[in-house]
């Protein structure tokens, strides 16, 4: 069960992690021509910057010197990751207590989510938040603004080994994703730990977790806190717990300092949208003062499994590929290329090094200390057709599950609603503002039931309300050697409203985006997208308006995020041109149901419409020939029984014949 | 009298053969149609051996038991019936007072017959065509502007008006124009002067350029309606005078001019009585700023707009002869245009005094 463990290694500070940007100088250390990237020892980071600087700033007459290299010396010092973190806060998602809020319980969810996967286990989820003061308070209201809040998330996972505890949430930058290329939430090695930093920098408690790993063993607790000086773990407290209700698991709390008041309408968007996003997990989420809410799993079937793969060719930078080189056992490059690369046979590395044009014998090692052999391999790698790298990496969601995922998202926040505004306190997230008022729906609830019409493909009728649901998954691609999958699935009608934009619901392996729409990527895609071909009406350069939900999921093993906070995907031609082709895919399905249903509706309609007018027209009729109105009226409302089917066909032909623009998208 | 009298008994029963014809469909439990001939710029074509605008020959059904058409067609019987109303009763009303006559609640609903006038008006339109009616004979009229003076004398709803003796406002020209409203008495007139603006007009007015050269002159506020431009054709085609325009030299004026020359897309069905193809353009022409040495301050710089609207004119079929095209040409060239006012820069009476005479005297003019 514990599996994982064996991956689990501690990552030397010189190669900082991936996302956050303090890697970004770091991370490709050969950019700035220092030739020796093992070179760069610990604390390397910000140092080297200053001088460099000095020495790079034009002179126009001989400047003072201000210090030397010897004062300068003493200043220069590790920093510690405490420091780090305090700094940059902003970077990891920890800005303000209500945001923190969320960023705490994300990363907690995200590895149950991921150990879960990993493990092969059908996760069952419990998201806890917990407001101190008005528990000791009981009775008052809720803490408004900032305050002392718990946080505890517990899943079915693996557990993780005991030995292994302190070390994942007391140290930063230690983790088993992070040297792997395969599709995962996690990826640095730094979110879990990061949290419990952040609650022991605000309320100086420690974390404390419970994990088991199987049935045969006892669950730890334990209660860690970070040195932040040495970046290391401190275990104030490591007790057996004989007893335990989860045969193996894990338990997260923190106490944080966190806004509930502001922060719980980003909380419960993440929770409903990683539900949606993951129909083969039950999420149960309690808040304070609230009834326990629970969403269920749709499915019992576990994602594919993403398998690992290396990186391919077309998507190593210069940098990257120079420290790959360093660290390869391989004699030569072509033993190289083909050990550490997928997709590259020997017939494809002896193309790669005849287009490198070699002159004598060059290493591994070579390349990784001669920036320009570095270079040569590299373009020669780039003028190589090389095959697709393998999608065995990636683990879609699937048609069927999405749909399922939305028609379960659609019945929980279909019943959530009402009962929430009725406590009167919940903030709802924008979703749930564009509800109808429960003065509506009770109003909608009096009017007598239309008869249904008969069930229509892709119809689902949640709580009374109709909703179209149709789902695409785009077949595996490409970006700059990283494969990457696309989905879309939208959720049309129900109680959305009309005259609204549609909700957009972004993922990126499955992990809900909720900040930065404007900046992403998707969100251009479905801008770009012209909905008006799909009978929604479309302000120019804005999302398309109409009673729909669409839900869009980047899969890959490598998202390419626009900034290190993980928020917005960016702008790769690529996988915006399949995000708008699984949207086109989507919305043709679309445009059939709406036709359908205006059909429907306009024949309901058309009768009372021709009952209202023949008493106008058989008024006017009767006066300008100097009859009785009523016999007139009599034989149009004979004739409006006539009227048949026939007629409407006709009228529709009529209408295509007249040729309406539609169809200017091409598929492919 | 008489006359109008068969004519408005011919309109009456056009009306009650439309709605008749709508009676025996309904019997016949078919669905009701009226038909109605396409008033729209594809519909449109320039006769160039009549040489003015058309319509062609495309007609559209509309059908009562059509979601899309049933108000529509709703509307247009209810038009009728108040057309009706008022050719019997000899009564004359504006398309607006229409609009109220024939607008109510429908039964029980919130819904309204009419909700805007811009909703009434083309139905009306369509009711002009439908019925192959004027809408002089449906005793509708639209907007009233524009004034007249010159040597002539008419009878106006049997009033006679020397139009000499008209003082500085002139007559204003009424929305219907027809022999049965209007009559041409006697005249020493020997042409048509039709001027754009009111200002200039007035300026043609107080200089009595009209007794100096013994023409009628006109203007319609911009571009005529259509009792002016019924009018000027009615001077051309009965009374066999010239007609010439002075607009200003933009392609507004232009386009001024080639409405009154073969008639408007709008209005292409009543091109045959509005139009005057012989119609004479003096003024203001590309050419004229060198020709009358204006000084460059007076131009005004084209924006885009103007030059695009400028260039899709080269295209029309009326333009295509070559004076035409280098009129035009040069003024998308210059990238200026001018209003009539410039030519003050000159002298105050310099349009009247020198411009317009030589012109005339030179035949500088287009066709
Ligand atoms: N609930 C859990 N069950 C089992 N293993 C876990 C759990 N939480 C964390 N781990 C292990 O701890 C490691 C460190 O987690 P952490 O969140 O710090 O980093 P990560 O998930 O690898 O990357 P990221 O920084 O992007 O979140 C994980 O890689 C995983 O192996
Ligand atoms: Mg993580």
């Amino acid at each position: 069960m514990a599996r994982p463990a064996a991956r689990q290694l501690e990552l030397v500070p010189a190669e900082p992690p991936g996302r956050k940007p303090a890697r970004l100088e770091v991370a490709r250390p050969p950019r700035a021509g220092a030739p020796a990237p093992a070179g760069a020892g610990a604390g390397g980071a910000a140092a080297p910057a200053a001088p460099e600087r000095a020495a790079a700033a034009p002179a126009p007459h001989a400047p003072r010197r201000r210090a030397t290299a010897e004062q300068m010396a003493q200043r220069q010092r590790e920093i510690s990751i405490s420091e780090f973190f305090t700094k940059n806060r902003h970077l990891l998602g920890f800005d303000n207590p209500s945001k923190a809020l969320l960023t705490t319980i994300k990363e907690a969810v995200d590895n149950s989510l991921d150990a879960c996967e990993e493990a092969g286990i059908l996760p069952e989820i419990t998201v806890e938040v917990r407001d101190l003061a008005w528990e000791k308070s009981q009775g008052n209201d809720l803490t408004k603004g900032e305050g002392r809040f718990v946080v505890v998330v517990e899943d079915n996972g693996p557990g993780i080994v005991k030995a292994q505890v302190p070390k994942i949430f007391g140290k930063l930058l230690y983790g088993s994703k992070f040297h792997r290329l395969k599709q995962s939430r996690g990826q640095q090695g730094i979110g879990i730990s990061a949290a419990a930093m952040y609650g022991q920098l605000t309320t100086g408690q420690p974390i404390r977790v419970v994990s088991r790993t199987g049935k045969a063993r006892p669950a730890h607790l334990f209660e860690i806190q970070i040195d932040t000086r040495k970046n290391d773990p401190v275990v104030t407290r490591d007790d057996e717990q004989r007893e335990w209700h989860q045969e193996h698991g894990t338990r997260v709390e923190l106490e944080i300092v966190a806004n509930w008041q502001q922060g719980q309408k980003f909380v419960n968007r993440y929770v409903e949208h990683t539900a949606l996003a993951n129909p083969h997990a039950t999420v149960h989420y309690l808040r304070p003062k609230q009834e326990r809410l629970t969403f269920p799993r749709a499915t019992d079937e576990l994602p594919k499994e993403a398998l690992e793969i290396k990186p391919h060719p077309h998507g190593v930078e210069l940098g990257a590929l120079m420290l790959m080189a360093a660290e390869s056992r391989s004699h030569d490059v072509k033993g190289f290329l083909g050990s550490a690369f997928s997709r590259v046979s020997p017939a494809v590395a002896d193309e790669i090094l005849k287009a490198a044009a070699f002159k004598g014998r060059v290493r591994p090692r070579d390349l990784a200390e001669d920036r320009h052999l570095a270079e040569s391999l590299h373009r020669a790698i780039q003028a190589t057709k090389i095959m697709a790298p393998p999608t065995n990496c990636l683990s879609p969601i699937g048609d069927a599950l999405m749909k399922k995922g939305l028609v379960s998202f659609l019945q929980v926040i279909e019943s959530e609603g009402p009962e929430a505004e009725e406590e009167g306190q919940l903030d709802l997230d924008s979703a749930g503002k564009k509800r109808k008022s429960a003065k509506e729906r009770r109003a909608e609830a009096a009017a007598p039931e239309v008869p249904d019409a008969p069930p229509e493909e892709g119809v689902e009728k949640i709580k009374g309300h109709n909703y179209f649901i149709a789902t695409v998954t785009r077949p595996p691609r490409v970006y700059r050697g990283n494969p990457f999958q696309v989905e879309v699935g939208l959720a049309y009608g129900g109680s959305w409203p009309a005259d609204k934009p549609i909700e957009l619901f972004r993922f990126a392996n499955r992990v809900p985006l909720l900040f930065q729409r404007g900046a992403c990527g998707v969100t251009e895609a479905v801008v770009k997208t012209d909905w008006r071909n799909y009978l929604l009406s479309q302000p120019r350069g804005s999302l398309p308006v109409g009673p729909m939900a669409l839900l869009v999921h980047v899969a890959s093993v490598w998202v390419p995020f626009t900034s290190e906070s993980k928020e917005a995907v960016a702008h790769y031609p690529e996988i915006i041109r399949e995000i708008q082709l699984a949207a086109q895919e989507c919305g043709r399905k679309l445009a059939t149901h709406i036709r359908k249903r205006q059909h429907a509706d306009y024949q309901a309609q058309r009768r009372s419409i021709f009952e209202l007018y023949i008493e106008e027209v058989a008024q006017a009729l009767g006066k300008i020939t100097g009859k009785s109105p009523a016999p007139i009226k009599r034989e149009f409302l004979r004739v409006a029984e006539q009227v048949t089917e026939a007629e409407l066909e006709e009228k529709e032909a009529a209408e295509k014949a007249s040729g309406n623009p539609r169809r200017r998208d091409e598929d492919e | 009298m008489a006359r109008m009298d068969v004519v408005s008994k011919q309109t009456a029963q056009k009306i009650e053969r439309l709605a008749e014809q709508v009676m025996r469909a309904v019997k016949g439990g078919k669905n009701p149609f009226v038909e109605i001939p396409v008033r729209s710029l594809a519909n449109v074509r320039f006769d160039p051996r009549k040489r003015i605008v058309q319509l062609g020959g495309q007609r559209q059904k509309r059908y009562f038991f059509n979601v899309a058409m049933a108000k529509k067609f709703m509307q247009t019987f209810l038009v009728s019936d108040a057309c009706k109303e008022l050719v019997e009763s000899g009564k004359t009303t504006s398309i607006r007072d229409l609009y109220y006559i024939t607008k109510h609640t429908i039964g029980e609903t919130r819904q309204n017959t009419f909700e805007e006038q811009d909703e009434s008006d083309p139905i009306i339109e369509d009711l002009e065509v439908a019925l192959d009616a004027l809408r002089e004979e449906l005793h509708l009229f639209a907007s009233r502007k524009g004034s007249m003076v010159g040597p002539i004398t008419i009878r106006d709803s049997g009033d006679t008006i020397d139009l000499r003796r008209m003082g500085s406002g002139g007559w204003a020209v009424p929305s219907i124009v027809e022999e049965n409203v209007i009559e041409f008495v006697r005249h020493e007139a020997r042409y048509v002067l039709l001027i754009e603006k009111d200002a200039v007009w007035t300026r043609f007015n107080e200089d009595k350029f009209w007794k100096r050269e013994r023409c009628v002159i006109l203007q319609g506020g911009g571009q005529p309606p259509r009792g002016v431009r019924r009018l000027v054709q009615r001077l051309h085609a009965e009374l066999k005078l010239p007609v010439y325009v002075l607009v200003d030299n933009d392609p507004w004026g232009f386009y001024i001019y080639s409405v009154m020359k073969q008639g408007s897309i709008n209005l292409a069905y009543e091109s045959m009585r509005m139009a005057v193809p012989d119609a004479r353009f003096v003024g203001l022409s590309s050419f004229d700023k060198d020709k009358f040495r204006l000084p460059a301050n007076v131009a005004i710089k084209m924006d885009d707009g103007d030059v695009s609207r400028a260039k899709q004119m080269l295209g029309y079929p009326w333009f295509k002869e070559a004076r035409w095209q280098r009129e035009i040409q040069e003024m998308v060239r210059s990238g200026v245009k001018f209003e009539l006012e410039a030519l003050s820069r000159r002298g105050i009476s310099f349009i009247t005094e020198e411009y317009l005479p030589r012109k005339l005297k030179e035949k500088d003019w287009l066709e």
